[in-house]
């Protein structure tokens, strides 16, 4: 393996991470005060779908990104209708955010474009461009640094930047603000929240709207950064890993940037590999690809420290007599 | 004359076909100590979550010193001065104090500043009320008498001066309620009002200056403390005269019943709930297990009623018993003759989507006479239930509703039912009267010493020390996972039992508040 390989391994970690992280810190918004999603999936799905198509027809990427939120937080506020305001199984909402994604997004897709299910490949406008980083030409020719900065950190779109500056905000959110506290506390108690005077279904529902933004991004980046159009079932996946990466990282944003570092990581190395040789023993890439899933259960066993979900977690908020 | 702190005039408040209060009428003078009585179900807590914006009152009005106001939530109550201790702290568990005091009232957008003020005003109220905690300890940590501070102190930190506690002494001991009583007085000394929601008579004699008592969600009187006796008040709660102490005579022991030898538990997460428990029951007595709930009680019931594992000797009867295995379950228990009525009837004694009458059978199922070959004989099922029902005057008497539909005393009652009628050798009893009504704790007492008298042996665990005190013929007390000591309950007080439930075993001399607390919290610490 060349120096050049674990750049690349590197670079295409980030591209990978970057959906991962979007959605993961969107679970985590939502997660804390209270809601269980694992609708995350669907959303991504709408607004990698409504993202393409709208850049596709209008020929601008941020056209089509608004419309991808738009879609995301819309499907979050269905979330938030039968979870918070109807009270009803968060477990089930989720599978029929999910469903209800899979199927709607290869409809309409077919309606408009009559292409397989698929958007028209996006092109020029249409997709997000990279950006470089300041002195990433200049610094190139530094030994291992130079090439790590201009090549891997780099030459990404927009929205890779915007899901790890993501992190240290969602952090001081969290743990630094008068909303984070409550944010926090309502996923916990929510009857704290409430004998406070404040309101436990705006502050779910502001959580709910963050969520659905966020999953926003990671569609879009999805259908217009990391690939050039929606195709069918396109996350394949990728909301439900991030949603273990959530539970790897114990709900928190610092830790979920790691987490989300690693599974992107992970999918790097058996896209480029179809078989890894440790020599001693060949690994199968299917096995590579299974090991956030795996890894996921050590951590829920309890095994490498226990991670304690909101106490409050999945539990529609009634008034005690 | 000065304005009443809380005045309420014909306050109504429905659930459905429920009729919770009606029209209330109530005058809280400023500066006083007021009681509010009544058995569960009388709709103190309702009344006071109205006044506290948690429900909407269908009808009424209410005026806090000389205004009319209208409480639609509880920000507008804390806005008018009216702070809300619950019976069920409203604490976040794994934030610390200081952030659980301001939740909620913070200052600003960042929370730096305001809880670098609030650290500085929690700093002066705990000197001026003698509240003392640690702002920067987490919730999880602190031992309940703590917790219930933060609560109080929360309410003070909104500017309440007008404080309503709902039940507070329910999970406290003895020591830690005097405590508590200690604060009020000083609350009321600076010019606060205290409304204080209860259903033990004893603390409503020794704090309040006025009791108002409620029955069936009517007031039925507001009487001066001083000019009132707990026999009175006891009449006026339930409606007819009731017996406050349990009639019994004295016990007569025979031969040991059970007999546990170093009984160690060990729970999920490996930590050991009981550390070496010996105790014995002889038939024809009661043992009272005193102790702060969560201190093992729980589990040695479980362990002898066969829903939990455990290590060392158990006899009953002589013969010895297993404790591991698939012949340590319920059912080979119940074939022993062990009787229980589980602690919690809601999820281990009763199914409560379940019939009356399917209920009444649970346990004993496979009794051939509630069997024909494969199937069930549920008329039999049914005929007994209806028999026990009406002797055990479960109300109403449909064997028919389901379980939910039952006041909490009535569901006791077909627990006891249930339990007793097999007339087991040996009775496991756990908080027999909780949540029960004043009229049925009278009845399930006198079922439980009848089943004493006929020779059974019967073990109780309770939180309530009157109770312990009143039925028990010896008392053992738990704390930590361990017996610190059996006393007659002749020749104890209540001061001596609190002591030992704290973990103190040197009862001849006097020990601070502060000790009592530090022990307790240390075991709670390690338990939870």
């Amino acid at each position: 393996m060349s120096f050049l390989d674990i750049i690349q391994i590197l670079d295409s970690t980030i591209r990978l991470a970057t959906p991962l992280l979007l959605a993961c810190l969107a679970g985590l918004f939502s997660e804390r005060s209270g809601v269980v999603d694992i609708g995350l999936e669907g959303k991504m799905l709408v607004a990698a779908f409504f993202s393409a198509a709208v850049a596709a027809i209008t020929g601008s990427v941020w056209i089509g990104l608004l419309a991808g939120i738009a879609a995301a937080v819309v499907f979050s506020l269905i979330h938030g209708l039968a979870s918070i305001t109807f009270r009803g199984d968060q477990l089930i909402s989720g599978v029929a955010i999910n469903f209800l994604a899979a199927g709607m997004t290869v409809l309409i897709a077919q309606d408009w474009f009559q292409q397989g299910s698929r958007t028209p490949a996006l092109t020029g406008d249409a997709r997000f461009g990279t950006i470089d980083l300041p002195f990433a030409d200049a610094l190139s020719g530094v030994p291992f640094l130079g090439p790590l900065y201009a090549d891997a950190l780099s030459g990404h779109t927009i929205l890779v930047y915007v899901g790890f500056l993501a992190v240290p905000a969602t952090w001081y959110v969290l743990f630094r603000t008068r909303f984070g506290l409550r944010l926090r506390a309502v996923g916990e108690n929510p009857g704290a929240v409430d004998t406070a005077g404040v309101s436990v279904v705006r502050l779910r529902y502001a959580a709910v709207l963050i969520c659905g933004l966020l999953t926003g991004l990671a569609g879009a980046y999805l259908a217009t950064g990391l690939a050039a159009g929606f195709t069918k079932d396109m996350t394949a996946g990728r909301g439900f890993i991030a949603l273990a990466a959530l539970i790897f990282a114990k709900w928190r944003p610092w830790y979920a940037l790691f987490a989300c570092l690693l599974f992107g990581f992970l999918q790097a190395v058996s896209n480029r590999y179809s078989t890894l040789d440790l020599g001693i023993i060949e690994i199968p890439n299917a096995f590579v690809l299974a090991l956030p899933y795996i890894l996921t259960v050590v951590i829920l066993a309890g095994f490498v420290g226990r991670a304690i979900p909101p106490r409050a977690g999945g539990q529609p908020y009634v008034k005690e007599r | 004359m000065t304005a009443p702190a809380i005045e309420l005039k014909g306050i109504s408040k429905s659930f459905g076909p429920v009729q919770a209060n009606k029209d209330i009428a109530l005058r809280v003078m400023p500066g006083t100590i007021h009681g509010i009585i009544g058995e569960n179900g009388a709709g103190k807590s309702t009344l006071m979550s109205i006044l506290y914006g948690f429900y909407k009152a269908d009808r009424g009005e209410i005026f806090v010193r000389g205004e009319k106001i209208e409480i639609p939530d509880s920000q507008a109550a804390i806005r008018s001065g009216i702070g809300m201790v619950f019976q069920h702290f409203k604490l976040v568990q794994n934030f610390t104090v200081l952030e659980n005091i301001v939740l909620g009232a913070e200052e600003g957008a960042l929370l730096r500043t305001s809880l670098g003020r609030a650290r500085a005003l929690l700093k002066q109220l705990s000197e001026e009320y003698e509240l003392h905690v640690d702002p920067d300890a987490k919730i999880e940590d602190l031992g309940v008498g703590m917790q219930q501070r933060v609560e109080i102190l929360k309410a003070l930190y909104r500017r309440a001066d007008i404080l309503i506690l709902d039940e507070p002494t329910g999970v406290l001991t003895p020591s830690e309620a005097d405590h508590l009583f200690r604060i009020l007085e000083g609350l009321k000394r600076e010019g606060k009002t205290v409304i204080l929601i209860t259903h033990k008579l004893r603390e409503i004699m020794e704090v309040t200056e006025t009791v108002s008592v409620m029955r069936r969600g009517e007031m039925t009187a507001t009487v001066k403390t001083a000019e009132t006796s707990p026999e009175e008040l006891a009449e006026l709660m339930v409606g007819r005269k009731v017996l406050l102490r349990v009639d019994k005579d004295a016990a007569k022991p025979g031969e040991t019943v059970l007999d546990v030898h170093d009984l160690k538990v060990r729970d999920g997460s490996g930590v050991e709930r009981l550390r070496g428990v010996s105790l014995t029951v002889k038939r024809g007595e009661i043992l009272g297990v005193a102790g702060v709930a969560g201190n093992g009680q729980s589990e040695l019931l479980e362990v002898l009623g066969g829903m939990r594992e455990g290590k060392g000797k158990v006899f009953v009867n002589g013969e010895p018993l297993d404790l591991t295995g698939a012949k340590s379950d319920a059912r080979t228990r119940r074939k022993r003759g062990i009787g229980h009525v589980p602690e919690d009837r809601q999820r281990e004694g009763l199914i409560m989507d379940f019939h009356a009458w399917e209920n009444v059978g649970f346990g004993y199922h496979d009794d051939a006479r509630y069997n024909r070959g494969l199937l069930m004989n549920n008329d039999a099922l049914r005929e007994d239930a209806r028999a026990k029902i009406e002797k055990f005057d479960v109300r109403p008497t449909d064997c028919w509703q389901k379980a939910k539909n039952f006041s909490g005393g009535n569901q006791q009652k077909i627990v006891i039912a249930r339990e007793l009628e097999r007339e087991p050798d040996l009775l496991l009893v756990g908080q027999p009267t909780r949540g029960v009504d004043i009229g049925a704790i009278e009845f399930i007492h006198e079922q439980i010493v009848a089943l004493r008298d006929q020779g059974k042996a019967i073990l109780l665990v309770s939180v309530e020390l009157d109770e312990i005190m009143s039925l028990s013929d010896r008392i053992a007390v738990m704390f930590d996972g361990r017996i610190m000591g059996e006393r007659l309950p002749s020749e104890t007080s209540e001061r001596e039992l609190g002591l030992l439930m704290a973990g103190i075993t040197d009862t001849e001399h006097d020990h601070t508040v502060e000790e009592v607390e530090a022990n307790l919290a240390h075991s709670s610490g390690k338990a939870g």
